[in-house]
């Protein structure tokens, strides 16, 4: 049984198919991550598994009583808006002093409990962020760019991170990434996206292909190569977007 | 005890200072204001279909301001910016009531009290409203409350939640519209907005989190119903008038308590 599943899943944005014909399912324990250009849809597919927007056609089934957590790629707090980091993790449920102290000593920011949310770090903003999607004790995280805002050395530590966490919770991940050479060492599997799943498959069948080697032989630059090998194959049923 | 008409209009602002307190730190948090005040001035239209039909003040009050609540989200994001939207709608709400009143026959309509308000002239009917509104008002956001503030913050993270945003959006809307069909006779169309917006504002100043926020509007907004009661009586002002002039200075000095504060932890 898996997780999540969608079931030739399209959406329609703005009179724009954005989306068509996506099959996927993730399981538990699995490390999953989307990796695309901009405009590929990787967000509007994260925000129609999570329910935000309606598919056009097919469907999403969702596991009963699964329970997500969700780090989105940025939040904006209103500054009208009081919200102290404490009050930020109690949010929807309720949750003791003890468990928000070991979540947030856990994700490497034990002293911002007291402070508002407005005056983290980007780097301490995201680990609140995962800190907060931890405790709903998930079966599944998700991570919309977690770390778009964060430097080289930040985004590493980020997905080390989540590795360590998701070893302790045993939880699915699902990531939507442009740091593939980061996210890819751990990924059971990638799942290249543009408006439709171009490839998809475990890291060791795509890392033996000869075009893997050529792309990520050279070190660091695997987003840039992914998507530079998306962008090779042909497609006649459609144009790129940009 | 009631049949002090002093003691009714006191207990009548500060029931409504209640319940604007905790949805005016909604509107301002989810920048409303504007729909708040389309919201508010639809109800000069719901006075002048409820005298009009002989339907209950109230009630008429209460279905235009939630007709207009719900075109306002029905149109939001559609065509014009919100702000064009809602100033077309706000505008012409208001003078579609005005003129509606004038067509009234008979009766002679004091609109002056309709436009801004006449809390002296509750009565023990109107308080009974009042306190059912206002207590059906902190019973729905007392009930919704989590959901709400995780809404407010964003709407994808509600949904990971399993909550539905366009819900809490309808508790909003519905709560929007009992405020103004309350608070009506306590500071009138014009005003009720600054009963929602301004302590809330005021309370921002000193809050630390969402709930004291919540409860520090509340207090600021019944502090400003006895201070402009206060006024009103001392100097022969207008009531409504006098409790939004109160919660202004409120907010005023909330605001530079807030920046005397900032000044000294950086010093």
């Amino acid at each position: 049984m898996s997780l999540i599943a969608t079931d030739h899943l399209a959406v329609r944005l703005g009179g724009r198919e954005v989306l068509h014909h996506i099959d996927l399912s993730i399981h538990a324990g699995e490390i999953v991550t989307i990796v695309g250009p901009n405009g590929s849809g990787k967000s509007t597919l994260l925000r129609a598994i999570l329910g935000v927007v309606a598919p056009s056609k097919g469907r999403v089934t969702r596991q009963a009583g699964l329970r997500i957590g969700y780090v989105p790629q940025k939040l904006h707090i209103d500054p009208s808006m009081p919200m102290p980091v404490t009050r930020f993790l109690s949010l929807p449920e309720r949750q003791t002093k003890a468990r928000i102290a070991e979540v947030l000593a856990r994700v490497g920011v034990p002293g911002v409990a007291a402070q508002d949310m407005t005056t983290l770090s980007g780097g301490q903003f995201q680990r609140v962020l995962l800190a907060r999607a931890l405790l709903s004790r998930p079966d599944i995280l998700i991570l919309d760019e977690a770390t778009a805002g964060l430097d080289q050395p930040g985004t590493a530590a980020f997905y080390r991170l989540i590795e360590d966490v998701r070893r302790e919770l045993g939880c699915a991940v699902l990531s939507v990434s442009h740091d593939l050479h980061v996210v890819m060492s751990a990924s059971d599997r990638v799942i290249c996206l543009n408006g439709h799943i171009c490839c998809a498959g475990a890291p060791h069948v795509v890392r033996a292909a000869p075009e893997y080697r050529a792309l990520f032989g050279h070190g660091t630059g695997g987003a840039l190569a992914l998507y530079q090998h998306d962008h090779d194959h042909d497609h006649e049923d459609h144009a790129h977007a940009g | 005890m009631l049949d002090d008409f002093l003691l009714r209009a006191l207990l009548a602002g500060l029931m409504v200072a209640l319940a604007a307190g905790p949805l005016g730190c909604f509107v301002v948090w989810r920048r409303m204001a504007y729909f708040g005040d389309a919201t508010a001035h639809a109800a000069i239209l719901g006075v002048a279909l409820a005298l009009g039909f002989a339907l209950n003040l109230y009630l008429g009050i209460m279905l235009v301001a939630l007709a207009m609540a719900m075109t306002v989200a029905a149109l939001a994001g559609r065509g014009w910016a919100m702000d064009t939207t809602l100033g077309v709608l706000a505008h012409s709400a208001l003078a579609c009531g005005l003129v509606a009143v004038s067509y009234l026959p008979g009766v002679r309509v004091d609109l002056t009290s309709y436009l801004f308000g006449d809390i002296l002239a509750v009565s023990r009917a109107d308080l009974g409203v009042i306190a059912l509104g206002a207590g059906a008002v902190l019973a729905l956001l007392a009930w919704r409350w989590r959901p709400l503030l995780t809404a407010t913050l964003s709407e994808d993270l509600a949904h990971a939640a399993g909550i539905d945003p366009a819900r809490e959006r309808l508790v909003l809307t519905v709560a929007l519209a009992i405020v103004v069909a309350v608070s009506l006779k306590i500071v009138g169309a014009l005003l009720i907005a600054a009963m929602l917006i301004i302590p809330a504002a005021a309370a921002r100043n000193l809050a630390r989190g969402p709930e004291a926020m919540a409860l520090g509007a509340i207090a600021l907004g019944g502090l400003s119903v006895w201070g402009g009661l206060q006024l009103s009586l001392a100097q022969d002002t207008p009531s409504g008038p006098s409790i939004v002039v109160v919660a202004a200075g409120l907010f005023l000095a909330t605001t530079l308590a807030r920046v005397a504060l900032q000044k000294r932890s950086t010093r």
